[in-house]
């Protein structure tokens, strides 16, 4: 027992969980892959290349599917290459196929070999010229090799799982540092909602809506992060200068900006954008990693850079750990708090951005119940909500592993309400988790 | 009926430790029915956790407490209320958001099946306060009462628990004087009935008027007693303060240089009223007083911490603007609290970072930290002062009083503050550490620092101040210069309030 303790004692003491909750998936998801496209082709050439000492006559079959194209050029280069002679290439269904092998017959050369896609193995033709066909006999049929993998470790599953999580864990950093402040806030859904809308309305009005240029989009986007960055800054105040409790700060704030949001929004979504507008949502220009991936590593490895690399981010643990403390030893802890809300609140107004490219609309039903997967995912992450303590990673951690357990249930078809049961006995465990570390893990009843 | 040799309660042995400190040292005490007992001591010999053993707050670690000759064995905090035991603390234990009926009767409601029967209520309330003489709204909300009716609320509390032992910590300290005329009537009236009441306090005045007999501690001992007609205040200074002086100051000879920090006529509220003082270079000012005295809250005005409401604070010459704690660091004043835990100290955090946090400028450049350089300058003070911990990397909660003491220090000499304000600084800490802070303290002083200490314990303020100011109620009630003729009686009898004649 004395190991586990040390590792859920340790700073990312849930990278473990991640890593046993990923290995659980993946088994459970463990089925038989098929290669489609020019992946396939590659599979099949090199167990062709392993079956027959000396090149011989082909026949390639594909469907005419986009995929089946990809596989038969692809194919057709690779064993051009390797020296093979290529009796034709077949595009399309069984008559296509019938006709191919029939015309490849024909030229009175013997063929050697059909390499086709794996739907062709069990057509019926092909067993019709099997039995009919003495020269079927000499013929090698070979489709590309399944594979057993997991569907969950496929990797354009995992790029959709961090995909999913990416607005959550983009405002989840914000949430870190004022829960370390010994804060908290309730606000970020509906700044959520308050940035998709205002950005979208600025594009729509002022822009030209589909027509709106680059500059134009930016503009909207800047112009709603700014505006939530100011309201953050205004529950910030709330609390530094006027001692409001924080949860009651944010949750007048909360209310606020869903209402400004239906204001603005009329109730209705705002569709005009540009086509280009979904490339911070949907793009992906580096190597297939989506934009808001890329986005959220960046800013993650800037607030893990401010936490423990400079003045500031000592501060905020100091004002969390010990406010009376910290400004009897002359930290600048009101400023220090304001900082801290308004950075949030930037943070979920760029969350908000990212959901409207995504959607490629803005809507004030946005961000709905979102602050509580935020929280869930910072007190997942192991900071403590009594302030003073946790890492911003931690927090990243917390995010994938409620983005996991979400996938993972999808991809094992549990139904959405079980779903969160799940997550809410998740996170349960986290808290309790965080005490018994605490105490020292005894229990005081 | 309870007879003269029969007590209505009795310790006997009483010992306590608690972590590092010898609390109570075999403690007797004894109360008769009808009689009102002072107990009497310095901040810290020991009354506090007397009383509180006497409630059961405390469980003695040997010794026996018997009511009417019964030994008790006291296991849930209301045991003691059920034996007919009554605290009544400083910090009273009422419901701010009840009604002074429903805080009477807090756990003791008369009711069927849970309704409470609210006549038998108002009935018996009525009662209790009539007799003790208290004009109370009995509907009215406890935190619309005033301090003095409150504590009626508290006796009535204990009364209607039909208590027959009634002990008051402090029951003056917060009262006006017509209110404690009233207090002394209904404590007669008590004694009348039969009721034992343990008074403790500090002001001899009252002790003459009110007690039948005075129990006097020191350094958790009980050092003696004085019947009625040996109550004198000469006397009782005397016992208070009894220790020998030993050794235990470095204390050296100065000559003060010129004035560093002046302090003009600041007011804040009740508790700092037109205090004026000033330190010299190369000198140890001592602040002293009864605990709630308000030394520590006017130099939380100097440090910048608290806001006076008028008054000014010049250091070196130049009038200072404080507006938090800040603007006193730049300046070049520091304070070390007497509440490290609370105050000094954030304990989650290493040491090293405690260490950091007013010097982190000087350990970055334009935002970055640069950690070893702090772990460097640090490691140089763990060793310049002797900290005894495992690493920088440890926390700071896991220190001895004494080493978080140091660290805190560290923390300002790496500052290199010009006026270092030491507020308690060596509560609850071991010898060996207190002597070594004494001598920093020295050390400071010699190389031109403005030092002022805050403190409480006597012997200590005479042995190592140069010059010693003493409050009470948020006034300076006199300022002496050290010598041999200033005594622990002369600084008890002002701190109290008598006036005394200045010593050349």
């Amino acid at each position: 027992m004395k190991w586990i303790k040390t590792i859920f004692s340790s700073d990312y003491g849930m990278l473990g969980v991640l890593v046993i909750l990923c290995a659980f998936f993946s088994w459970i998801t463990l089925e038989e892959q098929q290669p489609e496209g020019g992946e396939a082709a590659e599979v099949l050439a090199q167990s062709i290349e392993q079956s027959f000492q000396t090149p011989g006559r082909v026949l390639i079959a594909g469907r005419k599917t986009d995929e089946g194209k990809a596989f038969t050029v692809r194919l057709n280069q690779f064993l051009t290459q390797a020296g093979w002679e290529i009796a034709g290439v077949v595009q399309g269904g069984p008559p296509e196929l019938g006709q191919g092998l029939r015309s490849s017959f024909d030229q009175n050369k013997s063929l050697d070999l059909l390499a086709c896609e794996k739907t062709f193995v069990k057509l019926a033709v092909l067993q019709n010229f099997q039995k009919t066909e003495s020269k079927m006999s000499n013929v090698e049929v070979m489709s590309p090799r399944s594979s057993f993998w997991p569907n969950f470790l496929k990797a354009s599953n995992l790029l959709n799982v961090a995909n999913q999580i990416a607005v959550i864990a983009i405002l989840a950093i914000g949430m870190t540092l004022i829960i370390i402040t010994a804060g908290i806030d309730l606000s970020v859904g509906s700044l959520i909602a308050v940035s998709a809308v205002l950005a979208t309305w600025v594009i729509r009005e002022w822009f030209g809506g589909d027509e709106a240029t680059v500059a134009g989009m930016i503009t909207g986007c800047g112009l709603a992060i700014l505006a939530c960055s100011a309201l953050g800054l205004f529950s910030g105040s709330m609390i530094a200068y006027f001692g409001v409790p924080p949860f009651v700060a944010t949750l007048g704030m909360m209310m606020v900006g869903s209402g400004l949001a239906y204001m603005l929004s009329g109730g209705l979504s705002i569709y005009q954008l540009p086509e280009s507008f979904d490339w911070l949502g949907r793009g992906d220009d580096l190597g297939g990693v989506p934009n808001a991936v890329v986005l959220m590593v960046v800013l993650y490895l800037i607030a893990h850079t401010l936490m423990s690399r400079t003045t500031i981010g000592r501060y905020i643990y100091a004002v969390g750990g010990n406010p009376e403390a910290a400004r009897l030893s002359g930290v600048p802890v009101k400023k220090i708090l304001l900082g801290v809300y308004a950075s949030c609140g930037a943070l979920a107004g760029l969350g908000g951005v990212i959901m409207a490219s995504q959607f490629k609309s803005g809507d004030p039903k946005y961000g709905l119940m979102y602050e509580l997967y935020v929280i869930a995912a910072v007190v997942v992450g192991g900071t403590s909500l009594s302030g003073g303590r946790g890492k911003v990673f931690g927090t990243l951690i917390g995010a994938f592993i409620i983005a996991v357990i979400q996938n993972g249930m999808n991809l094992t078809g549990v139904q959405s309400y079980t779903q969160k049961v799940v997550l809410g006995l998740v996170l349960l465990a986290a808290v309790l988790l965080d005490m018994l570390k605490k105490r020292g893990w005894k229990l005081s009843l | 009926m309870i007879t003269d040799n029969q007590y209505l309660l009795e310790l006997k042995g009483i010992e306590k430790h608690f972590p590092g400190v010898h609390a109570l040292k075999s403690v007797d005490f004894e109360l008769r029915g009808g009689e009102c007992v002072a107990l009497l001591g310095e901040n810290g010999a020991g009354k506090s956790t007397l009383i509180k053993v006497m409630g059961g707050a405390h469980k003695a670690d040997s010794g026996s407490l018997s009511v009417r000759g019964q030994v008790q064995h006291w296991e849930k905090p209301t045991d003691s209320l059920d034996a007919g035991v009554a605290i009544i603390y400083q910090e009273f234990n009422l419901v701010p958001g009840l009604t002074a009926t429903e805080n009477v009767f807090l756990g003791i409601e008369p009711a069927d099946f849970g309704w409470v029967r609210k006549s038998e209520e108002k009935e018996k309330v009525g009662e209790v306060l009539r007799r003790i003489g208290a004009e109370i709204d009995p509907n009215a909300l406890c935190d619309s009462l005033t301090v003095a009716e409150k504590q009626l609320v508290e006796i009535a509390k204990a009364l209607i628990r039909d208590a027959q032992i009634l002990v008051m910590d402090e029951p003056s300290a917060a009262l006006t004087k017509k209110e404690v005329e009233q207090l002394y009537l209904l404590i007669d009236d008590l004694k009348l009935r039969g009721i034992g009441i343990v008074y403790v306090s500090h002001r001899l005045e009252e002790i003459e008027r009110v007690a039948d007999r005075a129990i006097i501690m020191r350094d958790g001992e009980r050092v003696g007693q004085l019947s009625r007609d040996e109550l004198d205040r000469t006397k009782i200074i005397e016992m208070m303060v009894g220790r020998k002086l030993e050794n235990e100051f470095p204390k050296e000879t100065r000559s003060p240089g010129a004035v560093r920090l002046k302090a003009k006529k600041l007011n804040r509220g009740h508790k700092v009223r037109n205090v004026s003082l000033e330190v010299r270079a190369g000198e140890i000012l001592a602040l002293t007083g009864l605990v709630g005295a308000g030394r520590t809250e006017t130099v939380r005005l100097l440090f910048g911490a608290d806001i006076a409401d008028d008054g000014e604070i010049i250091l070196d010459g130049e009038k200072l603007e404080l507006n938090n704690p800040r603007d006193a660091i730049e300046a070049g004043i520091c304070l070390l609290t007497e509440d490290r835990k609370d105050q000094g100290l954030v304990l989650g955090q290493s040491i090293k970072e405690n260490f950091g946090l007013p010097n982190l400028k000087k350990f970055s450049r334009k935002g970055w930290l640069n950690g070893g350089s702090e772990a460097q300058s640090f490691e140089g003070y763990i060793k310049k002062l002797q900290i005894k911990v495992s690493g920088h990397k440890q926390l700071a909660s896991q220190l001895s009083g004494g080493n978080q003491q140091k660290v805190v220090l560290a923390k300002w000499l790496e500052r290199n503050a010009e006026i270092l304000i030491f507020d308690e600084p060596t509560r609850g800490i071991d010898v060996g550490a207190k002597f070594e802070i004494y001598q920093w303290m020295n050390q400071l002083a010699k190389a031109g620092k403005g030092i002022i200490m805050i403190s409480s314990e006597l012997p200590e303020v005479l042995g190592m101040s140069d010059r010693i100011v003493v409050m009470k109620e948020g006034e300076i009630m006199g300022e002496l210069t050290n010598s041999s003729e200033v005594t622990q009686k002369t600084l008890m009898s002002l701190a109290i309030g008598e006036k005394v004649e200045q010593p050349a």
